[in-house]
């Protein structure tokens, strides 16, 4: 009796003891597979063992939606591609930050945003898949435009980190219905004459916000950050020195961009909202304001904010006040760590190939996906591809000419949270009536906490 | 009978049978806990001991594997830092508009649900209704109330000929718009707290206030408050790590931005942190922050404690008066 209750105490407590222990290796123990399918490519499909290739993406790439994973199944029936999608950019960046950080845990492919890709090449140029070295280099970077392959590069241009998907060359969308109720003109061609550049369209904007009968309560463009973030890209200096290194106070786009938006702020003609916010996104459907600064992905945006009421109601004029910039667009890269390096190699190739740039641009699930091949912007139907839904908009024309026309002042670090301080500091001097100096001063404050 | 004989016996020998006690069952009893203590040294002690560590690097999680020893530095960035000090005092701000209005409340409730209302498991359970909803969700449906042209709120206040507000972008209204997230979340749950500790009181000594001729309101103050203050002490101390670390509410007030409104009217310590770390990607310095945080935290609960203990012995003297008078 006695004996037996020891022995039952006994096991219990090696239960207890087993469990933890259990658990503690749990937590150290994890991936000791070894990549041994890392090898040199075979054939087009880069390998011709049965392969699950994993993608790691954020928001909406389209790839999926626009059916090329079952095209490339098609292509290489051995290859099944799987995504592994975050939703928001900055959570998608912190989680590839931390696994780059421990090298561990790290997808086949990963996707780069503009925003995020000069950190990429400082910090961890050594980790992905030079895109110089691969067999075909040559021929595909011959195949992008310059400005977007650079983007990806060491200022030496020995090392390339991505290659590209969309770019985000900008034009103006407007709500034509609003602006005719307004009594001003609609008409894009007449509209691309009178908005050649910012002045124009601040005063184009004073005339929206004088007419008697525009919508109640309805402004010209959204926020001053529109202007902001379009113009800023304008300059010979966007947020960084030409090391790459931060530099706001001084950079003449900064300075330019910050007089338009804070006199578009002044002559009230902004509505004052918060770009990406919830009300922002309610503006488009209930008209609080006409007009914003576009790049070709804002063109899905608009369509899923505004839905099927929208349609024939928006247009697109073929201008960007002040020249021709681009806002966003991404890269895919090949982690050097990936469990199958020489697949995922193959399928960012054919994925930047013309055909599928193409195909993103004109199927008609896209959303305003414009290709950084610029040999798929040459294509007819690249080219001639217009938007129904923006009142029959020649697209094509529109951000091919933009695309072509672009340059890109440097890129670096911390360029998001550099804009979003100048940016919320924006809305304060819209909304909360704070002096453009004031807000200036801000904007650097915040600044100096991201960059240290 | 037997009990009272053989109690003595114990108290005479205590040691003894300490010891023969301890003997058979310590090592079951270590293996017991130990589940608990490895999961508590990997998920709280070895975090807790690496923020330390990281604090005192200039750390950022693209050049993570190379970080520089910087000694104090990030901790004196820290208490030169204006958005620190903001920070910190919107968090005491909210913190109180949060917890005192919200505590009150609790009590009262909870005294009248003390009560033998009809329907009262109804009302119990609907009390713990918002406790039960998601953040995400009711702040949202905060937000749509608060909303500046077509908000619930400021439809009210129109309706009254009261100025209307910006719940969002004005300092003290967008304060007291997530306070009152706070307050409507966790009112009920405090009250189910108070409720329980209310039930635990005697009833002899209601019946005997009754007797004396105690009203209501005399029986709340004699009886029930005297009766509560255990259980007060721990919801203060509960409320108060609460406030300290106020984080989801005010991120999701602007729509997920780490930086608590336009100029941080309401970016609380939790806030100013998450910001620091994983949006301006400095975690050297969020670390700092992490363990200021701890530090403020342990004095504050160390004040209430303290405070309360001090009340307590003040209390007692003229209680001990009253009852052999």
């Amino acid at each position: 009796m006695r004996k037996s209750h020891r022995s039952r105490v006994r096991a219990v407590s090696l239960l207890a003891v087993a469990t933890a222990s259990a658990l503690v290796l749990a937590g150290c123990g994890g991936s000791s597979d070894n990549n041994s399918s890392a090898g040199a490519g075979t054939g087009p499909c880069g390998t011709t063992a049965k392969t699950t290739v994993t993608v790691g993406l954020f928001g909406t790439f389209g790839f999926k939606e626009n059916g090329l994973w079952d095209a490339y199944h098609k292509r290489c029936p051995n290859i099944t591609v799987k995504q592994d999608v975050v939703e928001q950019s900055a959570d998608y960046w912190t989680r590839l930050k931390t696994r780059l950080a421990s090298g561990s845990g790290l997808d086949d492919v990963q996707a780069i945003e503009v925003g995020f890709v000069a950190d990429v090449v400082q910090n961890h140029a050594d980790q992905f898949v030079n895109w110089n070295k691969v067999p075909k280099a040559s021929s595909i970077k011959a195949s992008f435009y310059p400005w977007k392959w650079q983007l990806a590069s060491t200022t030496d241009g020995a090392k390339t980190v991505g290659l590209g998907t969309d770019t985000g060359p900008e034009a103006i969308c407007y709500r034509s219905d609003l602006l005719k109720k307004a009594g001003l003109s609609s008409d894009p061609a007449d509209l691309a004459k009178q908005w050649t550049t910012w002045d124009d369209f601040i005063a184009f904007g004073k005339k929206y916000e004088a007419s008697t009968s525009k919508q109640a309560k309805s402004h010209f463009i959204d926020s001053a950050a529109s202007v902001f973030s379009t113009a800023v890209y304008q300059g010979n200096h966007a947020y960084d020195d030409d090391s790459g290194k931060a530099a706001v106070a001084d950079s003449d786009g900064v300075k330019t961009a910050w007089g338009f938006a804070t006199q578009a702020a002044a002559d009230k003609i902004t509505a004052g909202l918060e770009q990406f916010s919830p009300n922002w996104n309610k503006a488009f459907s209930n008209g609080a304001f006409a007009a914003l600064a576009c790049p070709t992905w804002m063109m899905g945006y608009i369509q899923g904010q505004a839905g099927d009421a929208g349609k024939g109601k928006w247009n697109i004029a073929p201008v960007l006040p002040g020249g021709a910039t681009n806002w966003g667009g991404s890269y895919l890269g090949v982690p050097d760590k990936a469990k199958n390096k020489a697949a995922a190699i193959a399928l960012v190739e054919w994925l930047s190939d013309k055909d599928q740039q193409v195909t993103m641009w004109t199927s008609p699930a896209q959303g305003g996906h414009f290709p950084s091949n610029s040999d798929a912007a040459a294509d007819p139907s690249v080219a001639n591809a217009v938007s129904a839904y923006f009142s029959n908009a020649p697209v094509g024309k529109i951000f091919g000419g933009i695309a072509a026309k672009t340059k890109i002042p440097p890129i670096g670090l911390y360029d998001t949270q550099i804009q979003q301080a100048l940016t919320t500091q924006l809305t304060n001097v819209e909304t909360k009536g704070t002096s453009p100096a004031k807000a200036f001063e801000d904007a650097l404050k915040a600044i100096k906490q991201v960059t240290g | 009978m037997s009990v009272a004989t053989s109690a003595p016996a114990t108290t005479v020998t205590p040691p003894i049978r300490r010891r023969r006690l301890r003997k058979p069952g310590s090592r079951v009893g270590y293996a017991f806990i130990l589940p608990f203590f490895a999961v508590f040294g990997a998920f709280a002690v070895y975090p807790w001991l690496d923020t330390a560590w990281i604090s005192l690097h200039d750390t950022r999680l693209s050049t993570y594997n190379h970080s520089n020893w910087v000694g104090l530095a990030n901790y004196t960035d820290l208490f030169t830092n204006s958005f620190f000090w903001h920070a910190f005092a919107n968090t005491l701000t909210i913190g109180i508009i949060a917890t005192v209005p919200q505590l009150c409340m609790a009590l009262g409730i909870a005294h009248l649900l003390n009560y033998k209302v009809r329907g009262r498991t109804f009302f119990r359970v609907a009390m713990l209704m918002p406790y039960a909803t998601s953040l995400a969700a009711a702040t949202v449906i905060f937000l749509e109330l608060f909303d500046k042209n077509l908000g619930l709120v400021n439809w009210g206040l129109h309706l009254v000929h009261l100025p209307e507000l910006d719940w969002q972008g004005s300092k003290w209204p967008a304060q007291i718009a997530v306070s009152a997230i706070v307050t409507w979340r966790w009112t009920g749950y405090n009250a189910l707290i108070y409720l329980a500790g209310m039930q635990a009181i005697d009833y002899s000594l209601y019946e005997a206030a009754v007797v004396d001729g105690a009203s209501r309101w005399a029986q709340f103050r004699h009886v029930t408050l005297p009766g509560l203050r255990p259980t007060i002490l721990f919801t203060i101390v509960v409320s108060t790590i609460g406030a300290a670390q106020l984080f989801g509410e005010p991120l999701l007030y602007h729509n997920g931005k780490a930086d608590g409104g336009t100029q941080g009217q309401y970016q609380t310590l939790g806030l100013l942190m998450y910001q620091q770390g994983w949006v301006n990607d400095r975690l050297g310095l969020a670390s700092a922050t992490a363990w200021t945080m701890f530090v403020i935290i342990v004095v504050a609960v160390l004040v209430n404690v303290g405070l309360t203990r001090r009340r307590d012995r003040k209390a007692a003297a003229p209680v001990k008066v009253g009852a052999s008078a």
